[in-house]
């Protein structure tokens, strides 16, 4: 296989890399913003059903998570899975664990905003959305963004884990040359695609960060 | 008519009676300074005036609108909507400033008209930029918070609560956070409306101010009223208690 070649099926695998990256973040940053309000919500059963919930997700591996999601059907309601479920599987695993992570991130960042800003919003009129919407929301953004460039960093590398259910994203792909040629170049190439992929993503964060860096 | 009226506050945190039975009215451009010692409950009564706080027991009247009604010693609050009305009627300038930093100082005088009172934009920027120029900050309308001094943001937040035309302004120990030296400027500003016949309802530690400002003084001391009166009754009080706090300033 020329070197080309195997760049190119890699490329092809990059493209569902970054499918399931970006179906991942587009899902699990709105849900884990539910999360977090669950989490901190005034109703005990809620707040106690979400803290369960978020505790699983972080304290059992990801790849066992995938499984989970991708048998499940099968196995406790007996309906039969088609093989194009497994891209779906996959994002859905993905999808429910990143939202419990980001979900503890929002939730550090809203509680770190003071109360004067809700007091001050309630006497100038807002309601509790526009509060929130307006007032909250943006310096919670800036607040959390470096912890959720982390998150969204682990995301890129964490894709890989698809090839348990036999998606064929960049590492699948890179495996399956590296055994046919009995070389170690898909890998390294491999490798390069995920580091850049992860230096635009650090990239496209910072810029974020310095845009909102125009107050304190 | 009054503007405000309080009968038999009441207010308890836990075990602690924080207010005990403060009853209290303020008529149309009368400015009143409430004073006392550090945990007699000045911070607490203003938080239930301004309803941040829910009172356990008594009435709260604003233009003869109840917000609470005592209800066999339960104060009773009236429905959210009523509420949101009666909270129109009077705005709190707070000790800590507490603007919001993400937004410029002009928007943060006309973004509550803008959203919440759906004024159009430019007639609220128009209202906002003339309080500016009254504050002495209108060369300032494009800055953000942290780029001002402490009396810079008092004073804006001070324009905040002015933009939306409160019958009643209450100030929650406005210069407590500011050296002495940006003090007097957000005083002045406070003397200005108080000559334009502004109703105020301040806490403060600033004795002198008081006594120049007010119409009337009230001394508290755990949870009650001690004495209220004129400056010149409060200052010449035989009560021991007042010439003891007054004594040290």
């Amino acid at each position: 296989m020329s070197f080309a070649t195997m760049l190119l099926q890699l490329g092809k695998g990059m493209l569902v890399t970054a499918e399931i990256f970006v179906l991942t973040l587009l899902f699990s940053l709105p849900l884990g913003l539910v999360l977090a309000f669950g989490r901190m919500a005034k109703n005990g059963f809620l707040r106690g059903v979400t803290k369960i919930y978020i505790s699983i997700m972080r304290g059992t591996p990801l790849m066992l998570q995938l499984f989970v999601v991708y048998f499940a059907p099968y196995y406790v309601f007996k309906i039969p899975i088609s093989s194009s479920y497994r891209i779906v599987a996959v994002i859905i695993g993905f999808v429910l664990n990143y939202a419990a992570y980001f979900a503890e991130i929002y939730r550090a960042g809203i509680e770190s905003i003071p109360v004067g800003q809700y007091e001050a919003a309630k006497m100038l009129g807002y309601s509790k959305a526009s509060t929130f919407f307006r007032i909250i929301l943006p310096q919670v953004i800036k607040r959390i963004l470096p912890p959720v460039t982390n998150e969204v960093i682990t995301l890129v590398k964490d894709t890989s884990l698809a090839f348990v259910l036999s998606v064929t994203e960049m590492f699948t792909i890179a495996k399956q040359i590296a055994a046919a040629e009995k070389s170690m170049m898909a890998f390294v190439a491999a490798g390069v695609f995920y580091y850049i992929f992860n230096l635009l993503v650090a990239l496209i964060m910072e810029k974020i960060e310095k845009k909102l860096s125009y107050y304190k | 008519m009054n503007l405000l009226e309080i009968n038999h506050m009441q207010k308890s945190f836990g075990n602690l009676e924080v207010l005990k039975d403060i009853s209290l009215t303020v008529k149309e451009g009368e400015v009143v300074s409430i004073i006392g010692p550090s945990g007699s409950g000045k911070s607490t009564l203003l938080r239930c005036a301004t309803m941040l706080e829910q009172m356990d027991g008594g009435d709260l009247i604003y233009l003869g609108k109840h917000a609470a009604k005592d209800v066999e010693q339960k104060s009773v609050y009236a429905k959210k909507e009523e509420l949101k009305q009666i909270q129109k009627y009077f705005g709190l300038v707070f000790q800590n400033f507490n603007l919001f930093p993400h937004f410029s100082v002009i928007k943060n005088v006309t973004d509550a008209l803008i959203t919440v009172e759906k004024m159009p934009k430019k007639q609220a920027v128009e209202r906002g930029k003339k309080l500016l120029g009254q504050l002495g900050l209108l060369e300032k309308a494009n800055a953000y918070p942290y780029q001002l001094s402490g009396g810079q943001q008092q004073r804006v937040s001070i324009a905040r609560a002015l933009a939306l035309q409160p019958k009643i302004l209450f100030f929650d120990e406005p210069t407590s956070a500011l050296d002495p030296e940006l003090t007097g400027e957000v005083l002045k500003v406070i003397k200005q409306l108080a000559k334009e016949k502004m109703t105020m309802i301040i806490v403060t530690h600033e004795m002198q101010f008081a006594k120049e400002l007010s119409d009337r003084i009230i001394f508290m001391e755990d949870g009650v009223i001690q004495a209220q009166g004129t400056p010149e009754e409060i200052f010449a009080s035989k009560n021991e208690r007042v010439q003891n706090f007054i004594g040290k300033f």
